[in-house]
């Protein structure tokens, strides 16, 4: 499923949508602590983090990450959400737990 | 030999995360126009980017400089920041000198050199205590 397609099925609120939704989401990674995200994220992840700070859009584009899903209605900081852009990273936030995304996600794969 | 080597220079700004990255960004761009595949790009992005992080929490910034070739990437950052005590510590998963304020941020989770280690193929540390600290790593191209 794409992007797109996880974002409407999920039901996760737009914070960066203007590029790369059309790209195929291949596995998923929970995480936040960011040297590990960078360690064990693979490329094409959909990333569910409870981080919302400048450098969570920093590691997506580095570790190739296909879109970023932030939990527990953690905001995204406005410097976060101007990277997310710059970077063309899809980013989505959403009350829902990591648990409970990743359970939805495996119904996406 | 000399005609094929790129190179990049890098200022990295002290205690600035909204800029930390901007180097192993820039890098990566660097390396997909020049058509390296994803997995050295990663490397390469990843190993730098941890060390970039490492010069603004800890060193009061530094600078970069990168050398790519066909063959590798070699990336050496310098900074005059407080050196490091024990590098065999700093090696370990898991050990971190980084405050409460860092770790908010996501780091500090004792992987930053490990990491460094984990994706490249060779790593020198060479550093002083109150004089500074030279990571000289290199990806090689497979």
């Amino acid at each position: 499923m794409t992007v797109k397609e996880i974002a409407e099925k999920l039901n996760l609120t737009a914070v960066c949508d203007e590029e790369n939704t059309d790209r195929e989401v291949t596995g998923c990674h929970i995480g936040d602590l960011l040297s590990l995200v960078m360690s064990k994220a693979q490329s094409g992840d959909a990333w569910i983090t409870i981080q919302g700070n400048i450098n969570v859009p920093a590691v997506a584009s580095l570790t190739d990450c296909a879109m970023v899903i932030i939990a527990e209605n953690i905001q995204l900081d406005p410097q976060a959400l101007k990277r997310a852009e710059s970077e063309g990273i899809p980013t989505y936030i959403t009350e829902k737990s990591a648990f409970q995304l990743a359970c939805e996600i495996k119904e996406c794969l | 030999m000399a005609e094929n080597t790129v190179k990049l220079h890098y200022n990295v700004d002290p205690d600035d995360f909204t800029v930390a990255g901007e180097a192993s960004g820039a890098v990566k761009k660097v390396l997909k126009q020049l058509g390296f595949s994803p997995d050295v790009i990663r490397r390469v992005a990843v190993a730098m980017y941890e060390c970039e992080i490492n010069m603004v929490i800890h060193a009061q910034g530094g600078h970069i400089d990168v050398e790519i070739t066909p063959e590798k990437i070699r990336m050496i950052h310098t900074d005059q920041g407080p050196g490091i005590k024990d590098i065999d510590k700093a090696m370990q998963e898991g050990f971190s000198t980084a405050d409460e304020k860092v770790r908010e941020l996501g780091f500090g989770a004792g992987m930053g050199h490990p990491n460094m280690k984990r994706y490249t193929d060779d790593l020198k540390i060479t550093t002083e205590i109150g004089k500074g600290t030279v990571v000289d790593m290199t990806v090689l191209v497979k």
